[in-house]
């Protein structure tokens, strides 16, 4: 054995001994090799324990070899680059990692938390959910124990340094897994035309071929593997991407798969990239010059070293992508993903040490490592035979086969005994001795009835037991593209049936069991898709390889035991989340049938495993208890995503300063620079206030706001929605959208214009001008410009084509530049204007076009303040400069720029609503008190349902004005109101305990008290030196002068009045003057 | 993610596409005339199939056209997409595409599968 690897055998396997590799396991420095995965170098270092399990804390070890594997759950790296509930069985070896178990306290070995697994019992199916019920108070204690104790590693709290991308891509054939039948179906579609691309997870292509010690085509089968590779990598359109799991297959053949871009070994992969780089000047790939690849191995350190000098410049500025999310559109889609061992259900079948066989043969041929010496293998097929003979081969001692069939094997069943190997035919492993590692096994004679108990006959000693149960197709993909599943009575598996989408599955994942048989239908999946697509499939056949007799498998779902199951220690079905066959057992004597809910109840299938190793027995077991069929009982749903993905990879690009776009106005770098906060509105980042020295938000937004009343401010209005309408039946249009009489306006006037849905629903509301005979210039709120543009066009497309009208965003194309407050005008006289500005000639709700300081413009008149105010829409190239000159003018006034904060204050001043704000949906107009604005003499969107009994109800919410009783309190936005105080004022110092809590702790029996209302805008008015709310209240407009009550946390209800909502310059004189 | 045939663009990805219910309903001529259940009926009342569904989309990331669509709601297979009437009154049949291929196919507009 090598030195500090004394499982590691010294030859074989697919490791590169001269390459060492350290890394850390629990604080231990360990060594492997290149070319191992975490999971073979702990094997090779006789690392047993790798983990406890979710509920019960038994000790745990590695069980499979690759994505099935539930136990070794590792938390890899450190810091904030750590990685939880990563498969050390899919986590390529490389120098310097470190890996460290996730459950037990104080440690793996020792873990105080087992004594869970002494009280098994107790714990059975929803424990959780029955125990923790009461009393109710107590859920937080038990809560905080509960998430401390659950889940299987520690997310990072720092952000995720590493670089994630997303890539969109196109093909004709898409093969999922890069075994036998998906080498030989992307080998037959890319040599007849077609676009492939094959994707596998693994670090290197070949599937179970690489762990086999099989001849194909006369050669070793790895050998074989190099050259087909080799052969796809030479073909003109044939993408492969190795280390890239297919997780999810969506509708209309979209596939997404992860591809772990730094997950490269530092050896035996690198052929398989090389491949994949399109040679310089090959006309081939012109068209795939934004190939990742390329970029990508001339990005990293730790990528190849030949090309990473080429293009050294590069590293320090560009980040090494990490993980790649594939968006794949696929036309035709090949499925071999190969399938998946079974465990068998016997006693203690979670001891470390209990291993699968292919598992077994796995850690022996390709990673040269042993994982025991002396070994009993159970099994109800003959496949596990294979593992008795490498075990053999590498020189363990395999103790006996114990086959649960009475007939045996078949020729494998002979190669062993030819070797010794004893066979004990027609007997089960009924129990497991050993804690933390197998110590031996006892065997039961078997007559092959499936609930009886049996009495073991020996107990064999033996380090390792591997088992097989036969094998399940992976079906994962196919059933998350909606395929059916027939169940398979002489395989004992479900293979895939009738396909929905545009996809076929081949080799072992479609129920094939023998090499030449998968070999040669992903021949046959190959030729039929290319035949789909029209292609002439390529004349290829099948490269030779031994096929052997087998004898057929038994079902055997569940092993006897002593005693029945819920007395006889745990039979695991699912490791992950410790249910075993009693827990089953358990959910369907307590009622539960559907295998859905069995499984909600029991938690199989939960894990980060999905039950991939588990379900299918879970769902045998269920059905034997029900006295049904397994395909009566059925499979659970197959969700994405098949194996875990990061977050990283999904979120890819979009975090930080690309998580959202960033919309600006032309004058932004003014306000920046002028120390605004910014409000983010609708993607928009608009001034929120402009503090100056030492300014809180407080203070200045009083000051702004008395700017404004007092003498002049001026805000950037930009981001309002602009639309401009034109076209023969713009008339005939707007008055079908808006409830005012848009026909009744003349060319140059403005109006407040509100549209409904035809819910009668306010929808959104703006300003509206009238420009000339047959176009309109219409203005939304900031966060509505999209959708209203999108609803008017919806009209116009669906439901009336016949009106010729042509509706055009504006909103990005014209900057618009306020400035509100009695000396407005002065400020635009004093700048030159070419019309005349006083009241007369210019009044209020009109637009005229101008030329201000020389610089073309379109005034409006109008006002959100309440103040004689302008509006100046100008074109985005010359709005900074129109600021500033605005600004020059303005000194004299002390002009004072002011934000989004000072511009709410002052139209709620005014009792002016905003949409989304103080209306949610489910307020019309009416209740808004806007029946001026709708027209009797016109139909309009929404306006019949104002009619509807709902609509016309007395106790609707309706806006009114609030004010607080003691002239101070600012009310929360979103305060509830209520009609009395009563109870609550009582009651205010308990107010820390929900109002609903009162009647389980005592006092007296309180009825929840009903809301009548809620406040929806709330500020300091500094005009009037008191606060000023709006508010929703049933009823309202009628109930002016009465006193309800604010239900504030922590203090006695708050006495408000009711007013009408508009406090300052009722009469509306100052924006006429 | 649902591959949508713009009959102005061709195939695209569902995220350049936002949803608008189902086609076909047409605002009543005069509101005024219906009774609170007939224009409720208008209003929420929907066929929600299980089976073919002609729906209205609209190529929101695209031309900004809105268009129909036939659809099953079980498969989610499109089986054709077709123009709105226009002014004229005159739409297209749609472009009978075959599901797998994107291919069009020979099949009369209309035919529902």
């Amino acid at each position: 054995m090598t030195g500090a690897q004394p499982n590691r055998l010294p030859t074989g396997g697919r490791v590169d001994r001269s390459r060492p590799l350290g890394f850390r396991f629990d604080g231990n420095a360990l060594q492997g090799f290149a070319g191992d995965t975490l999971a073979s170098a702990l094997i090779a270092n006789d690392v047993q324990l790798v983990g406890r399990s979710f509920k019960l804390r038994r000790p745990r070890g590695i069980v499979g070899s690759g994505a099935e594997e539930p136990n070794a759950i590792l938390q890899i790296g450190e810091g904030a680059t750590a990685q939880p509930n990563l498969r050390a069985t899919q986590v390529p070896l490389r120098d310097g990692l470190v890996a460290r178990t996730t459950r037990g306290w104080p440690g793996v070995r020792f873990d105080v938390g087992a004594i869970n697994d002494t009280f098994g019992r107790l714990l059975g199916a929803g424990f959780y959910y029955k125990t923790f019920m009461y009393p109710r108070a107590w859920w937080k204690l038990y809560e905080h124990a509960i998430r401390r104790s659950a889940g299987f590693g520690a997310a990072p709290t720092a952000p995720d340094p590493d670089c994630y991308e997303h890539m969109n891509a196109h093909c004709d054939v898409l093969v999922a897994g890069g075994g036998p039948a998906g080498l030989m179906a992307a080998l037959t579609a890319a040599k007849s035309g077609a676009r492939v691309i094959l994707a596998d997870e693994q670090n290197e292509f070949g599937g179970g071929l690489l762990a086999c010690t099989d001849q194909v085509d006369g050669a070793p089968a790895a050998e074989w593997v190099a050259a087909v590779v080799d052969e796809l990598g030479d073909c003109a359109d044939c993408t492969l991407l190795p280390r890239s799991t297919v997780f999810g297959y969506h509708d209309h053949n979209f596939l997404t798969i992860a591809e772990r871009c730094r997950d490269h070994p530092d050896g035996s992969a690198d052929a398989f990239s090389a491949t994949n780089r399109p040679a310089a000047g090959d006309d081939s790939t012109a068209g795939r010059q934004h190939d990742p690849r390329n970029g990508r191995t001339a990005k990293g350190p730790d990528d190849h070293p030949d090309s990473g000098a080429a293009a050294g410049h590069h590293q320090d500025t560009v980040q090494p992508v990490k993980e790649r999310l594939w968006r794949i559109r696929a036309r035709q889609v090949v499925l071999a993903q190969g399938s998946f061992e079974r465990p068998l259900v016997f006693c203690n079948n979670d001891r470390p040490g209990v291993m699968l066989a292919s598992a077994v043969s796995t850690w022996i041929n390709r990673y040269a490592v042993l994982p025991g010496r002396r070994a009993v293998v159970f099994t109800n097929n003959d496949s596990a035979y294979r593992a008795a003979l490498d075990l053999t081969e590498a020189g363990a001692e395999v103790a006996a086969v114990v086959d649960s069939r009475r007939g045996g094997a078949g020729e494998l069943g002979r190669k062993a005994l030819d070797l010794g190997i004893p066979v004990l035919q027609g007997h089960v492993v009924s129990d497991v001795a050993g804690r933390q590692r197998v110590s031996g096994a006892s065997i039961a004679r078997w007559a092959g009835d499936g609930w009886a108990t049996v009495k073991p006959t020996m107990r064999i000693d033996c380090d390792l037991v591997v088992m097989s149960g036969g094998y399940s197709p992976a079906v994962h993909l196919h059933s998350q593209a909606g395929g059916q599943l027939d169940w398979d009575e002489s395989q004992l598996g479900f293979l895939p049936a009738k396909s929905v989408q545009a996809n076929v599955s081949a080799g072992a994942g479609n129920g094939k069991s023998s090499l030449a048989e998968c070999l040669a239908d992903g021949v046959r999946a190959g030729a039929e898709t290319v035949s789909k697509l029209g292609l002439e499939p390529s004349p290829i056949e099948a490269p030779a390889a031994g096929n052997i007799d087998e004898n057929p498998i038994e079902a055997l779902w569940r092993v006897p035991a002593v005693r029945d199951a819920d007395r006889c220690p745990k039979q695991f079905i699912d490791f992950q989340n410790d249910t075993s066959v009693a827990d089953i057992k358990l959910a369907v004597r307590e009622g539960y049938r559907n295998v859905e809910h069995v499984k909600r109840y029991t938690a199989l299938g939960f894990g980060t495993d999905q039950g991939k190793l588990g379900n299918i027995n879970g769902m045998a077991v269920l059905a034997d208890i029900l006295g049904k069929s397994i395909p009566e009982v059925g499979t659970t749903t197959f969700r994405p995503a098949y194996t875990p993905v990061s977050f990283g990879v999904g979120a890819g690009e979009s975090v930080g300063e690309l998580y959202e776009p960033v919309r600006k106005t032309a004058i932004h770098e003014w306000h920046e620079a002028a120390g605004a906060p910014m409000e983010v509105v609708g993607q928009w980042h608009r001034p929120w206030y402009f503090p100056r020295d030492g300014e809180d938000m407080h203070a200045a937004v009083a000051r702004e706001c008395l700017a404004v009343r007092n003498s002049v401010g001026i805000m950037d209005a930009s981001t309002l929605g602009k639309i401009d309408a034109a076209g023969p039946d713009v008339v005939e249009f707007l008055e079908r959208i808006y409830t005012h009489d848009v026909g009744l306006m003349k060319v140059g006037r403005c109006a407040y214009g509100i549209m409904l849905g035809e819910d009668g629903m306010l929808m959104d509301d703006g300003v509206m001008a009238r420009r000339g005979e047959h176009r309109f210039y219409l203005t939304t709120t900031t966060g509505g410009a999209a959708n209203v543009l999108d609803w008017l066009e919806k009209w116009l497309q669906t439901e009336w084509p016949e009106l010729q009208v042509y509706l055009t965003s504006l909103t990005e194309h014209y900057s618009t530049i306020a400035v509100a407050g009695p000396h407005s005008r002065r400020v635009l006289d004093k700048l030159g204007c070419d019309i005349a500005l006083d009241n007369e000639s210019f009044p209020f709700m009109r637009m005229k076009p101008a030329t201000l300081a020389g610089i073309p413009v379109t005034l409006f008149r109008v006002s959100f303040s309440g103040e004689l105010a302008y509006e100046i829409n100008i074109e985005n190239s010359l709005a900074l400069a129109m600021w500033e000159k605005l600004m020059d003018a303005g000194r004299e006034f002390e002009i004072t720029p002011y934000g989004t904060e000072t511009m709410h204050v002052l139209r709620a001043e005014k009792g002016y609503v905003i949409v989304g704000q103080d209306t949610d949906g489910s307020v019309t107009p009416v209740d808004l008190g806007m029946n001026r604005l709708l027209s009797n003499e016109k139909d309009f969107l929404g306006k019949r349902s104002l009619r509807r009994p709902d609509c016309l109800r007395e106790d609707r919410k309706q806006l009114v004005g609030l004010l607080s009783s003691d002239a101070r309190t600012v009310l929360p936005e979103g305060t509830q109101l209520i009609d009395e105080a009563g109870s609550l004022a009582r009651g205010h110092r308990r107010a820390k305990r929900p109002a609903w809590r009162g009647s389980q702790l005592g006092h007296r029996s309180r009825e929840p008290i009903p809301m009548c209302g809620h406040v929806t805008s709330s500020y300091q008015s500094a005009c009037l030196g008191h606060p000023i709310a709006l508010a929703l209240v049933a009823g309202g407009q009628s109930r002016k002068g009465a006193t309800i009550h604010a239900a504030l946390p922590g203090r006695d209800p708050l006495p408000v009045e009711i007013v009408a909502p508009v406090f300052y310059d009722a009469g509306g004189q100052r924006q006429h003057v | 993610m649902l591959l949508i045939d713009c009959p102005w663009c061709g195939s695209r990805a569902e995220t350049e596409f936002s949803y608008g219910g189902e086609a076909g309903i047409v605002r009543p001529a005069d509101p005024d005339a219906l009774s609170d259940a007939e224009w409720a009926d208008y209003l929420f009342n929907r066929t929600n199939p299980r089976g073919a569904h002609r729906e209205l989309w609209n190529h929101a990331q695209g031309c900004r056209r809105w268009f129909g669509v036939e659809r099953d709601t079980v498969t989610y297979r499109i089986a054709r997409s077709f123009t709105l009437p226009d002014a004229a009154g005159a739409a297209d049949g749609g472009v009978e595409r075959d599901f797998e291929t994107g291919d069009p196919t020979d099949a009369e507009p209309g035919d529902r599968r």
